[in-house]
This record gives structure tokens, C-alpha cells and sequence, in this order.
């Protein structure tokens, strides 16, 4: 398998504060792969290092070979990595299918003159869209909220939306900050099959950040624990959950004194 | 089908307009023709700050500035040599322009893309601010552009104003300024562009992730905006004849701000309505500023009362419509047929029987 995306030595300080110490890990094409860790470990640090909101003070992070740390956001977005949030950010303004094909601006090559004046290259490029939009939701099993206002749906599908948004700027990565928060346990588990289902279905190579331990033991066959910004333990579930020193970040240390 | 009969009601309305406005042009007296003339110029102020605002988010405070701008250019342009050398006595004016003429359309033309080049220059640092910082400083920009004319003596004539310009704005000139500024609007912000203005609006990060340049959207609504607003500056300049840098004071920019608010963010119907309701009402309340009598009670004439009636209206519509008078929807002629549908409930029955068959 080859290498899709390379962290190395990755340092981000803000002031005094080093929230991620040279971490490093590689991402191989078609993996999914889970990072954990206890609050403020430094996990949404990582991820938006990644996706160029955060410049690394230090350390590289190569995507597809070639070296992306410090682009802006957007470029990266167009070289073939998504996300979504932790806290749901969706345009509230613009409904369901706009928020799905706003994913999909990137890729328009009309330039605004010919959108003003709806000429045949906009008109048909439009259309292109808002089809590969109502595609896209209707394989998530959306389509039938297309023209709804994103906030008047529940929760959960809020959260389907957020990755259904990140699908349509066609990735090579998705990166995914606790697609879980605040779900109820059948609800997360729910979710993992739906994330093992579109990474197999839109051949995508899945990174993704999860709180509770116990909700990516069963999908995830890579997990990476960090704690105060450093790598502490890899492998598989079975590996981590006997790792003496994942159990001292979740639990504490055992006082025997 | 349907899509035709739309297109036939718009261009059946067009033209009503446009008859009405030439009976208007010939036959209604200067001081209605002028509130007209105000009340589109005031349309493509609102306007251009919805897309600023409205869609995109920004908050700039800039229009005065920029108003200024398009009106200088364009009276500059539409001067004649003789007058100019009339208008600068303390100082002449400099050389090259002492002597260029333009016809209207071109001065309107180069003061709304002269105006845009400027105002994307102040842009560019300025839109690395966000919310009131960038208000802050937009409105410091504006106030600067005015002191600059104030002190530019050569170039502006400085605080005496430039006076005697031909009054070239008719009704057709405002009001197809309008209609062009409404329709290149309008058209921006239905599409991929105006979207991704949209999300910038609604969540700068989550855009940026998205794939959305911020910077490219923010420029591209702040340059189509100042270049109808530079329009609308030489419009106002050649509406009333003569300009100085007073004109452009930075209330004029709360007035476009509060004239917005008032017609809904994000409703380019809104902004017009309410610009004409604005620049209407102003002048129906003008005889409150001088003596008048209720009953027995005598009112001296108090300069800016109608400003106070004016506050008390705006108040009220914050009440009662706290997004605006038309929120954030639009006119449409399916938002007409569902009126007239409403007021005619037996034909409702009838269409929706024709439905079902």
C-alpha cells in the first residue's frame, strides 16, 4: 500500500504551550485509521495543522509527496483533503443541497462574468453540480431534506451533512474531528458503519479523532493515543487497550503507597 | 410553460416602467423628478451594501468614501473646460484635466471602475480584519478620502466644492442604473459565488476548509459593490450639480446602513423598498422642520425634526419586523400568484382540482 500522508516531527507551539510535540505518523491509502486521546491532548491541534489552519511551528506534513505544511486552507481542500468540525459548522443561510454543492465551488472553472450572464459553459457546469449534489445526498440518504434549512434537521443528520459536505470536494483524505460528540451509544455505533460504509464506497482513506475509547475499538483497525501533544502508544484495539500507558492517561496512575 | 409566462410578466412590468418613467420625465415637475432620481440612488447604495453586508458579511463602513470618489471622477468628466476653469480660482486645476470632457456614460463608467480599484487597494489590508475592526477601519478610509478632498486643492477644488455641473442624471440614467446594478446583484448571488459569499458569511472557517478562497470572495463582493456605488456617486453628482466634500460625511454611510437594516439583510427587494420609502418619506416630512399648528398649539420650526419622526419609524420596524420589512425573501411571481391565490380562495379550489386531474 502506498503512503497517502506523511506527519513528521509535527510541533506546534502558541506561546509558551507546546500543544503538539514532534509527532509523527504515516497514513497509508485506503486506512482507517483513529486517533485518541484524554481532553487537550492536542488531537484538534493535529488535524488543523493539517489542513493548514494552524501553521506548524515545526516538522513537515507531506500529502501524496508533496510537502503542504503552511498552505492556506483552501489549497489544501483542493489538493484532496476534507474535514468536518467537532462542533457542527454548517451554513446556516443556504440549505441542505447548497451546503453540499458549496464542496463543489472549487472545482468550477466559469469565472463570475460568465455566472452573471448565465452563459451555456456556467449554466451547464451549474447543473453538473446541483445533479452530483442530489447524488451525493441521495447515496447518504438525504435527498429528502435537499430544500430544507440545515439547522431543522436533527442532530445526527446534521452531523451526516457535515461529511456529506466534505465528500462532495471529492477527497482523497477525510479527516474527521469526533463525529460522535454527543451521540447517544447506538447512535455512534451507527455512525462507525456509516464511516466504514462511505470509506469503502467513495474509496477514501479515513483519519478520525474520537473521545471515547470504546466507540472506535470496534471499527478502527489503527489507533494512535496521544496525550499532552505526544505519541504515546499505536497499534490495534487489542494492543492499546492493554498499553500501561494508555490506561495511566485515561485512569491515572494506581497509588499503591 | 410556466417559466414563460414568468418571463412575459417581467417584461410586460419593464415596460410599464419604463412608460411610466418617460411620462414622468416629461410631465411631472423637478422636485418629484429629483426625489425619483434620489430614491434610485439610494436603491443602488442599499443594494450594493446588501451584497457587501447581507451576503457576504463584511461590515464596511466605506460607501461615503467611495461615493465621493465616483462623483468627483464623474464631475470631473462631465465638466467643461469653461466651467472648470470657473470652478478653480484660487488654484487651477491640474493640467491633463483641465481640458477632458467624456460623455455621461463613460464618466459613470471610469468613476465606478476607478472607484473599485481604490477601494479593493484599501481592500486588500483591510480585509484582514474581521467584524467591527474592519468597520472601524473602512470608516477611517472613508473619512480619509474626504479629508484628502478637502486638502487635494488642484485636483478637487478642495472644500469650495465643484459647482455647475451639467445636471445629465434623468430618470433613465438612475433607474437603468438601477436596473443593471439589481440585475448584475442579483445574479451574483444566486450563483456558485454568491453561495460560497454566502458561506463565507455564515462561517469563514468551515468555508476555508470547504475549499472556498476567502480573500478572492471578499474582494470580489467589496469590487462589484464600490464600482455600482462609484455609479452612484456620479449619478448623485450630476443629479444635483453641485458637490463638495461635506456631501460625502460619514452619516451618509449610517443613513445606507440603516436603510438596509430596515429593508431585511440578504433581500435585495427590501433594499429598494425601503430606500424609496426612505428618501420619500424624508421629504414628505420636510414641512414638520418649519411652523406648523395642531389646533390651537403652535410648533416652531425645529431643523431636524423630521429626523426624530424619521428615528421613531425606524424604531417601529425594529419592533415589529426585527429582520427588516422583507427579511430575507424576495419578490417573486410565484410569491404574487400565491397573494393573488389567498384573495381569491374559489379559484384556489379550481387550480387545485386542475391539478389532480
Amino acid at each position: 500500500m502506498t503512503t497517502l500522508l506523511e506527519v513528521r516531527n509535527l510541533t506546534k507551539r502558541f506561546g509558551g504551550l507546546t500543544a503538539v510535540n514532534k509527532f509523527s505518523t504515516e497514513l497509508a491509502a485506503g486506512e482507517l485509521c483513529a486517533l485518541i486521546g484524554p481532553n487537550g491532548s492536542g488531537k484538534t491541534t493535529i488535524f488543523n495543522v493539517i489542513t493548514g489552519i494552524y501553521e506548524p511551528t515545526d516538522g513537515n506534513i507531506v500529502f501524496d509527496s508533496e510537502d503542504i505544511s503552511g498552505i492556506r486552507p483552501d489549497q489544501i481542500t483542493k489538493r484532496g483533503i476534507a474535514r468536518t468540525f467537532q462542533n457542527i459548522r454548517l451554513f446556516k443561510g443556504l440549505n441542505v443541497l447548497e451546503n453540499v454543492i458549496i464542496g463543489k465551488h472549487l472545482r468550477l472553472e466559469a469565472n463570475p462574468i460568465s455566472a452573471v450572464l448565465h452563459l451555456p459553459n456556467y449554466q451547464a457546469e451549474e447543473k453538473e453540480m446541483r445533479s452530483a449534489g442530489m447524488t451525493l445526498l441521495e447515496s447518504l440518504g438525504l435527498d429528502r431534506f435537499a430544500y430544507d434549512e440545515p439547522t431543522s434537521l436533527p442532530y445526527g443528520l446534521q452531523r451526516k451533512l457535515e461529511i456529506a459536505r466534505a465528500l462532495a470536494t471529492e477527497p482523497r483524505l477525510l479527516l474527521l474531528d469526533e463525529p460522535a460528540a454527543g451521540m447517544s451509544p447506538s447512535d455512534a455505533e451507527e455512525l462507525m458503519i456509516f464511516i466504514q460504509h462511505i470509506l469503502e464506497t467513495f474509496d477514501l482513506t479515513v483519519f478520525l479523532i474520537e473521545h471515547q475509547m470504546r466507540v472506535v475499538m470496534g471499527i478502527c483497525p489503527r489507533i494512535i493515543v496521544i496525550d499532552h501533544g505526544e505519541k504515546i502508544a499505536e497499534g490495534d484495539p487489542d494492543q492499546i487497550q492493554n498499553d500501561a500507558r494508555v490506561i495511566e492517561a485515561y485512569l491515572g496512575v494506581e497509588n499503591n503507597a | 410553460m410556466k417559466l414563460n409566462r414568468k418571463m412575459i410578466l417581467t417584461i410586460i412590468a419593464l415596460a410599464i416602467l419604463v412608460v411610466l418613467l418617460y411620462f414622468a420625465e416629461l410631465s411631472l415637475n423637478p422636485y418629484y423628478k429629483r426625489i425619483l432620481n434620489l430614491c434610485a440612488i439610494y436603491g443602488i447604495f442599499s443594494v450594493t451594501f446588501n451584497l457587501i453586508f447581507g451576503y457576504t458579511g463584511q461590515f464596511s463602513l466605506g460607501h461615503a468614501g467611495f461615493a465621493a470618489i465616483g462623483a468627483y471622477i464623474a464631475a470631473l468628466l462631465t465638466l467643461s473646460p469653461a466651467q472648470k476653469a470657473v470652478n478653480f480660482f484660487l488654484k487651477p486645476i491640474i493640467s491633463p484635466l483641465a481640458n477632458v470632457q467624456a460623455p455621461f456614460l463613460l464618466a459613470l463608467i471610469i468613476g465606478g471602475f476607478l472607484t473599485a480599484m481604490f477601494s479593493l487597494l484599501i481592500a486588500w489590508p483591510a480585509l484582514r480584519l474581521r467584524g467591527d475592526y474592519l468597520a472601524i477601519a473602512t470608516l477611517g478610509f472613508s473619512e480619509i478620502i474626504r479629508v484628502l478632498m478637502v486638502n487635494m486643492q488642484s485636483l478637487t477644488n478642495g472644500a469650495l466644492g465643484l459647482k455647475g455641473i451639467p445636471g445629465y442624471t434623468n430618470l433613465f440614467w438612475s433607474w437603468g442604473s438601477l436596473a443593471v446594478c439589481i440585475f448584475v446583484v442579483k445574479r451574483l448571488v444566486d450563483s456558485s459565488y454568491g453561495r460560497a459569499m454566502s458561506a463565507v458569511r455564515d462561517d469563514e472557517v468551515a468555508a476555508e476548509a470547504l475549499g472556498v478562497n476567502l480573500f478572492k470572495h471578499k474582494m470580489m463582493a467589496f469590487g462589484v459593490s464600490s464600482f455600482f456605488v462609484g455609479v452612484a456617486g456620479g449619478l448623485m453628482a450630476n443629479l444635483i450639480s453641485t458637490i463638495d466634500p461635506k456631501v460625502f460625511l460619514f452619516t451618509l454611510t449610517y443613513q445606507i446602513v440603516g436603510v438596509t437594516v430596515m429593508g431585511g439583510m440578504g433581500s435585495l427587494t427590501g433594499s429598494v423598498i425601503s430606500a424609496f420609502l426612505y428618501t420619500v418619506f424624508l421629504e414628505a416630512l420636510r414641512p414638520l422642520e418649519s411652523q406648523f399648528s395642531i389646533g390651537t398649539l403652535t410648533i416652531p420650526g425645529i431643523p431636524g425634526m423630521r429626523m426624530v419622526i424619521f428615528s421613531v419609524l425606524l424604531l417601529l420596524v425594529i419592533l415589529f419586523y426585527r429582520k427588516g420589512l422583507m427579511g430575507n425573501r424576495e419578490f417573486s411571481w410565484d410569491g404574487v400568484f400565491r397573494i393573488f391565490r389567498r384573495l381569491n380562495p374559489k379559484k384556489n379550489q379550481d387550480n387545485m382540482g386542475g391539478k389532480q386531474s
